[in-house]
């Protein structure tokens, strides 16, 4: 029974993408979007300088000239920048270049973890907090405001000095104290979103209330949410330095941006590179991370 | 007045640039208007009327570009004026009214003083002066008490008042040419009439030129002497009132006035008849006729080939119409539909039952503060929807009729009385409580096509979700059921694949009812399903609720304030006021004498397409009343034109039955209304 009557239902369900479904050209999403992307001067450049910085850490073991701990006694003598040694090497005569590219690997992996947990765990919050409303809501709101109430710093101090400094928990005290902020901005979108005429369509053919949350709010409230979660990734790339300098970061000797600040601020008169290096890499993947989370905000608006 | 217009827009060309490059909007517009002329600008959203407006008052934005043509004000080219010259004419020499008041006003400032501001700011006034000319104005707009207002902030003030206020200040300065952009859009039928009344004095009197924008034909015949019909940036017809609306040419402006439910028009007889296709995008355009895709009378070649220009109807001055086939159309009669004819009006069951049902709300005055504010949105209201039939529930904001439809969706509960689904009494039930198949009798299509569909979910993900909850249906089978209830509602199954943003606004709103239908439902509850749509566009939705309800016997709960549309559609009505039921029965006969006064106001206040309209018209002058307002006799009592006396503010109205059915709540005897009132 080959007639084409019967073969015309099967051709219904073959969906032709029309002009209007593939307004780009590209066959997998994810390029589509990376194309959106470059139509923001600043999410270009920090989507450039994040994914340079991935790479190198990538590759770190294959690319960097020495191993991150071992030391050049030869170096000691004139750790300046030579052909030996091209962004110089620090007070126990370490090269700087290879400790900067493998101290990419702990930052580039806490940070991102760090945000996404707290993206989690705060939208969970947030969700819950804003659609149920009365007390819950209440309970909600209020201990978030209590963590935020906390000096961040002497709350990272106490927790790390009690369980002691690890990158676990590192990204277990990152995702407790930025989930609260990111519960604030879901909780704001879900207050709105859930008056929408879609969620009441979804109450009436039965939905539950963890569906409605997380499939007809969440995905509507993600704009916000990743560009947030941009910004945020950088402020833990600070953070993460600023525990390395406060000496409650990584354990030594394995290389961090912030313990190698720490290490040589103090011939900052003398050998002003051996600070001022791993600085630079800080503040270029914070800037990187902040262009990306301003460029994405930008196209938010566009659109 | 002189023979020169006192504004001439000659080959007016606008583009927007946007992402896909430079999209051209106005594709050389012509039009004139003489010193006090009212001109009305019609056609669907997207034909280019607001930027018209905004061309005239330069106003563009960074993305609009005047490409070419010269608009002549006064004598003078606006198109190369510069900055200075222009702030020196806006405001002054060229107002202009906006459709949200809320956005045109500064919350911050009394509106005393920003309609001060006006002259002081343009004539150099001092404060005193600037102070009397706002007090007089404000008179001559009809506002209560000005000298109290005038201390006001617009947040204080209804949407009414604070429209009244716009335009009191755009007259304050005397402008030559006063623009208007859709200023009642956003207003009740009741709001909208006076508004549009007191437009059409203050012109005689002020003797300013109007420029009045606007998609709803009926408001343009009330208040414009010529009309312009616009399409994809050109006009397509232009004439005088009479002649555009007893006498129309261009086969657009013809299918416009064959989808307005006008008096005269049912269901049954004379049915609406859609335009075919929708508005195409500017981007999208081809030489030729720009209508030439949904003209009903296309010839390929002589429509598609060439730009068509506007020209003169013969024997008719004044009268233009851009069409080629304009001389062998004349005589064309104009199309007729005919739609499935449902059956004869036999009374059936109902299957909706709702007696004595209130809902308040409990509102504190502040926090911590032990005495509460009750706010009664329902009071005893009783009525009755019939299987198979469609019963509209009409009213102005604010009534109660979306709090009836939650408390009918279990989105809400009563407080009190009881509403019947098929003798299961839901009065009481949120939706989480009812079970699969009382879900499934009653589903809803809402009002706001944007916020209807969730933009993250496909329409298939939509549709299919619906089935699968309501109807169990395995996941396999569930793509070709998507594809039958698009083809109901008729679309694609391309669509499927689409998410809401692709979508046009009648095409959200067919979606919509496609996912109400999933469940086979036995009852749709309609909340405003085409308030937000074209005319073009509702007349097709109308006609698919229709042609759903006459194949699956499906009864429709259908909410509005629109009068025309509820006259067209519904067997029977319910005119809803403050909470309670003014009147319930026929549509015959609610729409016939014996009104409720509140029935006759609302309907003398629905804009008619008869230049020659009498304007011995009912106008609610008075706003609702608030909440803490409402008298302890009739709730119609502060505004109704027929009042008795003080029987009305102390005694509740008896409700009173008549023939068939229809019971009105009122103090004057039936027989003494009928006297009174005329037909409408």
């Amino acid at each position: 029974m080959t007639t084409p009557e019967t073969l015309t239902p099967i051709a219904a369900d073959v969906v032709v993408p029309s002009s209007l479904t593939t307004p780009r050209a590209g066959g997998f999403a994810g390029w589509r979007h990376l194309a959106l992307v470059t139509e923001s001067v600043p999410a270009t450049v920090g989507l450039a300088i994040v994914l340079a910085w991935a790479l190198l850490a990538l590759l770190a073991p294959l690319i960097a000239p020495y191993a991150p701990n071992a030391s050049d006694l030869a170096a000691l003598a004139r750790p300046t920048p030579s052909r030996a040694h091209w962004l110089g090497s620090d007070h126990l005569g370490r090269d700087l270049l290879s400790r900067i590219l493998w101290g990419a690997r702990p930052v580039l992996v806490i940070a991102p973890l760090a945000v996404l947990g707290a993206a989690a765990l705060g939208s969970l919050l947030g969700l819950t907090a804003g659609y149920y409303g009365r007390w819950i809501g209440l309970v909600i709101t209020r201990a978030c405001d209590i963590v935020l109430s906390f000096p961040v710093i002497i709350l990272y101090m106490i927790i790390l000095a009690h369980f002691g400094s690890s990158a676990w928990n590192i990204i277990g005290v990152l995702t407790l104290t930025k989930a609260p902020i990111i519960a604030r901005i879901v909780r704001g979108m879900t207050l709105d979103l859930r008056e929408r005429e879609y969620v009441a369509a979804a109450k009436m053919r039965g939905e539950s209330s963890l569906y409605i949350m997380l499939v007809e709010i969440l995905p509507n409230a993600r704009g916000p949410l990743i560009v947030d979660m941009c910004l945020r990734t950088g402020y833990n790339v600070i953070i993460i330095g600023v525990l390395g300098f406060l000496g409650i970061g990584l354990p030594p000797p394995d290389p961090d941006w912030g313990g190698m600040v720490k290490d040589t601020y103090g011939m900052m008169m003398v050998w002003p590179h051996m600070a001022l290096v791993p600085c630079a890499a800080i503040s270029s993947l914070v800037v990187g991370f902040n262009l990306l989370a301003v460029g994405l905000r930008e196209l938010g608006l566009r659109d | 007045m002189t023979d020169a217009p006192l504004l001439d827009v000659q080959g007016l060309r606008v583009a927007y640039t946007t992402r896909a490059g430079e999209v051209p909007v106005l594709t050389g517009l012509d039009l004139s208007l003489r010193a006090g002329e009212a001109l009305g600008l019609v056609g669907e959203s997207g034909c280019g009327k607001s930027t018209v407006a905004l061309s005239i008052m330069r106003y563009l934005g960074r993305a609009g570009r005047i490409t070419a043509g010269r608009i002549l004000f006064e004598g003078r080219d606006l198109v190369s004026l510069d900055e200075g010259a222009l702030r020196a004419l806006r405001g002054r020499r060229i107002a202009m009214v906006y459709q949200d008041p809320m956005a045109s006003l500064n919350p911050v400032m009394t509106v005393g003083r920003q309609l001060m501001e006006v002259p002081m700011v343009h004539e150099r006034v001092d404060a005193a002066a600037a102070r009397a000319r706002a007090l007089a104005m404000l008179r001559e707009v009809r506002l209560a008490d000005p000298e109290a207002v005038m201390d006001r902030y617009p947040h204080q003030l209804s949407g009414g008042q604070q429209q009244r206020i716009v335009i009191a200040m755009a007259l304050i300065a005397e402008p030559a040419l006063l623009i208007m952009d859709e200023p009642t859009t956003g207003l009740d039928v009741t709001v909208e009439a006076a508004v549009l009344d007191l437009v059409r004095d203050l012109r005689r009197r002020h003797d300013s030129a109007i420029l009045f924008i606007s998609h709803n034909l009926g408001t343009v015949a009330r208040v414009c002497d010529r009309v312009g019909v616009m399409y994809r940036g050109e006009l397509v017809e232009e004439g005088s009132v009479r002649q555009i609306f007893t006498d129309p040419r261009h086969p657009y402006t013809r299918g416009l006035l064959d989808c307005l439910p006008t008096s005269g028009r049912d269901k049954r007889h004379a049915p609406l008849i859609p335009i075919a296709g929708q508005v195409e995008p500017a981007s999208a355009r081809t030489p030729g006729c720009g209508f030439a895709s949904r003209c009903p009378h296309v010839e390929t070649g002589r429509c598609t080939t060439r730009a068509i220009a506007l020209a003169t109807v013969e024997d008719d001055a004044g009268h233009r119409v851009a069409c080629v086939r304009v001389d062998e159309l004349a005589q064309a009669s104009r199309r007729r539909a005919t739609l499935a004819v449902r059956d004869a009006q036999a009374p059936t069951a109902p299957v909706i039952a709702v007696r004595d049902l209130h809902k308040s709300y409990e509102r504190r005055r502040a926090r911590l503060a032990a005495r509460k504010d009750v706010v009664r949105a329902l009071v005893d209201v009783e009525l009755t929807a019939a299987r198979r039939r469609t019963l509209a529930v009409v009213g102005e904001s604010g009534c109660g009729k979306s709090t009836l439809a939650k408390i009918l969706t279990g989105i809400e509960v009563a407080t009190g009385g009881s509403v019947t689904l098929d003798g299961i009494e839901v009065a009481a039930l949120p939706v989480d409580a009812r079970d699969r198949t009382l879900k499934r009798k009653l589903q809803m299509v809402f009002q706001n096509p944007d916020s209807t569909l969730n933009p993250s979910h496909t329409v298939g993900y939509a549709i299919g979700r619906a089935l699968r909850r309501l109807r169990e249906r395995a996941p396999a089978d569930v793509p070709s059921g998507v594809a039958r209830l698009l083809e109901v509602v008729k679309l694609g199954p391309e669509m499927a694949a689409r998410r809401p943003r692709q979508l046009s606004g009648g095409e959200k709103q067919r979606v919509a009812i496609a996912r109400a239908l999933a469940g086979d439902p036995d009852v749709i509850v309609a909340d405003e399903p085409v308030s937000a749509l074209d005319v073009s566009v509702q007349a097709a939705v109308i006609n698919l609720l229709n042609e759903i309800q006459a194949e699956r016997g499906t009864t429709l709960l259908f909410i509005s304030h629109d009068l025309a549309v509820v006259r067209y559609l519904a067997d029977h009505v319910a005119v809803m006021y403050l909470g309670t039921v003014a009147e319930f029965g026929a549509v015959e006969r609610v729409f016939a004498p014996p009104y409720h006064p509140y029935t006759e106001a609302l309907l003398s206040a629905v804009p008619v397409l008869d230049p020659d309209a009498a304007a011995s018209r009912i106008v609610l002058e008075a706003p609702l009343p608030r909440g803490d307002e409402v008298p302890r006799g009739c709730p119609f009592a502060t505004r109704c034109p027929r009042r008795v006396g003080t029987v009305c503010d102390d005694v509740p109205p008896p409700v009173q039955q008549l023939d068939g059915g229809h019971r009105i709540a009122r103090h004057i005897p039936a027989k003494e209304l009928a006297a009174r009132q005329v037909p409408l």
